[in-house]
C-alpha cells in the first residue's frame, strides 16, 4: 500500500464566516500501480483532497500515510516526500519562471539536493518523456503554445522522478489533439514506467478511456469507488451529484432498453463499437 | 500563512456598521484618526478606547480576526516604540549605558503604540465593514465636487477599486504558485536573507507574467463592453441617505467635540 488516508477531515478558513468543510471523513487506500480517476463536480474537494497527499495542506484531523509512515510524524521530510509524490496543479504552465525550459525542468532536481548533472540528466529525460519536441527546450517557456507550455511544466514534476504522480485536469483548455496526446503520455508513463497516476477530471470519456479504478467525490466525501464499469453503472446517482456516465455508455443502455443483444456496461467508444458490431452480427447470422 | 492578512478584506455579517452608507463610514474613519492624534491625556485616551470598542460590538467582526491584521504591524509598532522610549528628553527614570528613559519617554511611547494599533483597528473596521464597491462608490460621491475643478475622480476611485478587488485574487494567485514550487520542492523559508531573496524568483516571476495577464484581460473586457469613463454613467445601486446615517454623523460629531474637549488642559 503506498498511500492511505484515514479519516481525513479540512476545513478552511476554520472559526471564521468564511469556515467551509472541504473534506469529509476520507478513508482511502491507494495502491502501488494503480491508475486511478478522481471526478467529481466544481467544489467537491477533488483538489484539497490532492494537496493531502503530498502534504501540502494539513488535515484538521486524521492521518495519512505514505508508504506506512505518518507524513505528520515529527523526523519525517515532507520535502523529500514532495520529491515522491509529484503533484501537477491545474493549468501548470502558470509556474514556469525559469529562462529557458530546461532550465525550468531542472527546478525540481535541484532542490531535491541532485548535482546539476544529474539535475539536467533528469530534465532530459522528463523533457522526453512528456513529448516536448527538441527544439523548444532552449527557449524561454512563454512564447510556447498552450499545450507546449503545459508539457514542459509536466515535465518539471516528472523530472524529480516520483514515485506517484498526481495530476489536476491535465487536459483542462486544450484541444482535442493536444488532450488525447497529453493524457496518452500520461497512460504511456504509467503503462512503461510503472508508475502510480492519480488523474483528476471533470471528463467522464477521459477517465474512462484510461483509469482502472475511479474514485467519485461529493461535497467533500467519496461516493463510489470502483472500475469505471461499475461506477457508471450507477449513472443515475452520478446524474444526481451534477456528474454523467460517458456518452457511450448512455448508448449502450438505450440500446439494450430496446432489447438489442449488446453490453450494457461498455464505457469507451472502442468498447462499445464492438459490441455493436457483434449484436450486429449476432442478429444477422440468427436471420440466414 | 498567507491567508492571515486581514487588512483591506471585507467580512460580511448583518450590523448597523455594514448597513450604514459607506460616505458616513469614511468620514467616521477620518475623524477617528484625526482624533487618535488629538487625545493627550487619560481621559482622551478612555474617550478613544470607549469609541473604538462601540464600533467593534457594533460591527459584530470577531475582534480576534481583526487582531490577526496587527501582526502586520508589529515591526513598524516595536521600533517606534524603542524610539520614543529612548529618545525622548525629559526627566530620567532608568540609565544604563549611553541609553535613557525618561519619563515622558515612557508616556510618549505607551501612547504611540496605543495610537497605531488604534490607527489599525479603526481603519481595518472601516473595510471588515464595508466591500470595495461599496468603498469606491462612497468615495467618488464625496469627491465628486472635486470633478468641477477638473479632477479626474471617476477615473481615480476606479483604478482603486480595481486595486482592492486585485489585492485577493493576487493572494490566492501566491498561495497558488507557491504550493506549486513546494510541490516541486522549493523552500521559501530557510537559509540566509540572500538565499531566501534568491528563492523568490520561482514565486516572483510567475506572479508578475500573471499580474500582466490579468490586467492584459481586464482591460479587453472593459473594452469589450464599451467602458468610457464614468460620463453619463448611472448606478444600479445608487447611494442615498437613510435616517440611521443622519444619527451616525451626529454621533461621529458629538464624540469628536467629546474628544476636543477632553483635550483642554484641566
Amino acid at each position: 500500500m503506498s498511500i492511505i488516508l484515514d479519516h481525513v477531515y479540512y476545513v478552511y478558513s476554520e472559526k471564521t464566516a468564511y469556515e467551509t468543510q472541504a473534506l469529509k471523513d476520507i478513508c482511502l487506500k491507494i495502491g502501488d500501480g494503480e491508475f486511478i480517476g478522481l471526478i467529481g463536480h466544481t467544489g467537491s474537494g477533488k483538489s484539497t483532497l490532492i494537496q493531502h497527499l503530498n502534504g501540502l495542506l494539513r488535515p484538521s484531523s486524521g492521518s495519512i500515510y505514505y508508504q506506512g509512515q505518518d507524513i505528520y510524524d515529527a523526523d519525517y521530510s515532507r520535502k523529500e516526500l514532495r520529491g515522491k509524490v509529484g503533484l501537477v496543479f491545474q493549468y501548470p504552465e502558470h509556474q514556469l519562471f525559469a529562462e529557458t525550459v530546461f532550465e525550468d525542468a531542472c527546478f525540481g532536481p535541484k532542490n531535491q539536493g541532485l548535482s546539476k548533472k544529474e539535475a539536467q540528466l533528469r530534465a532530459f529525460a522528463a523533457l522526453r518523456d512528456v513529448g516536448l519536441p527538441e527544439e523548444y527546450w532552449y527557449r524561454p517557456p512563454f512564447g510556447l503554445s498552450g499545450g507546449q507550455k503545459r508539457r514542459a511544466a509536466i515535465a518539471g514534476v516528472l523530472a524529480m522522478k516520483p514515485e506517484v504522480l498526481v495530476l489536476d485536469e491535465p487536459a483542462a483548455g486544450l484541444d482535442p489533439k493536444g488532450r488525447d496526446e497529453i493524457l496518452g503520455q500520461v497512460a504511456a508513463l504509467h503503462r512503461d514506467l510503472g508508475m502510480t497516476v492519480i488523474l483528476v477530471s471533470h471528463s467522464m470519456e477521459d477517465v474512462a478511456n484510461y483509469v482502472d479504478r475511479l474514485l467519485v467525490m461529493d461535497q467533500g466525501s467519496i461516493r463510489l469507488d470502483g472500475a469505471p464499469r461499475e461506477v457508471f453503472r450507477h449513472y443515475r446517482e452520478l446524474e444526481a451529484i451534477g456528474l454523467a456516465a460517458p456518452q457511450a455508455t448512455y448508448l449502450m443502455q438505450e440500446l439494450a432498453g430496446r432489447g438489442i443483444p449488446v453490453d450494457a456496461g461498455a464505457t469507451t467508444l472502442e468498447e462499445a463499437k464492438n459490441s455493436i458490431l457483434q449484436a450486429f452480427a449476432k442478429i444477422r447470422t440468427g436471420r440466414l | 500563512m498567507i491567508r492571515d492578512i486581514t487588512i483591506g478584506q471585507y467580512y460580511p455579517a448583518d450590523s448597523l456598521l455594514h448597513r450604514l452608507d459607506p460616505r458616513v463610514k469614511l468620514m467616521a474613519a477620518a475623524c477617528y484618526i484625526v482624533s487618535l492624534f488629538l487625545f493627550r491625556n487619560a481621559a482622551g485616551l478612555a474617550a478613544v478606547t470607549l469609541g473604538l470598542a462601540g464600533m467593534v460590538w457594533l460591527s459584530k467582526v470577531p475582534f480576534r480576526y481583526m487582531v490577526k491584521g496587527l501582526r502586520a504591524i508589529l515591526v513598524i509598532l516595536a521600533i517606534s516604540a524603542l524610539f520614543q522610549l529612548f529618545l525622548t528628553p525629559g526627566e530620567t527614570l532608568v540609565a544604563f549605558w549611553k541609553l535613557k528613559i525618561s519619563r515622558e519617554g515612557l508616556v510618549n511611547a505607551a501612547f504611540m503604540v496605543v495610537r497605531l494599533t488604534y490607527l489599525v483597528l479603526g481603519s481595518s473596521l472601516l473595510t471588515l465593514t464595508t466591500t470595495p464597491n461599496q468603498l469606491t462608490d462612497g468615495l467618488e460621491k464625496a469627491l465628486s465636487p472635486l470633478g468641477k475643478i477638473h479632477v479626474p475622480v471617476h477615473e481615480v476611485t476606479m483604478m482603486m477599486s480595481i486595486a482592492l478587488r486585485f489585492i485577493p485574487i493576487l493572494m490566492e494567485e501566491t498561495d497558488k504558485i507557491m504550493k506549486a514550487q513546494l510541490a516541486r520542492g522549493a523552500d521559501f523559508e530557510s537559509g540566509s536573507l540572500v538565499k531566501k531573496a534568491k528563492s523568490m524568483l520561482p514565486l516572483l516571476v510567475p506572479l508578475f507574467v500573471s499580474a500582466f495577464r490579468r490586467a492584459n484581460d481586464l482591460a479587453m473586457a472593459m473594452e469589450a463592453r464599451c467602458y468610457r469613463g464614468g460620463e453619463g454613467r448611472t448606478k444600479m445601486k445608487p447611494l442615498c441617505y437613510h435616517q440611521r446615517d443622519g444619527l451616525a454623523y451626529l454621533a461621529v460629531a458629538g464624540y469628536f467635540a467629546a474628544v476636543l474637549f477632553l483635550r483642554r488642559d484641566l
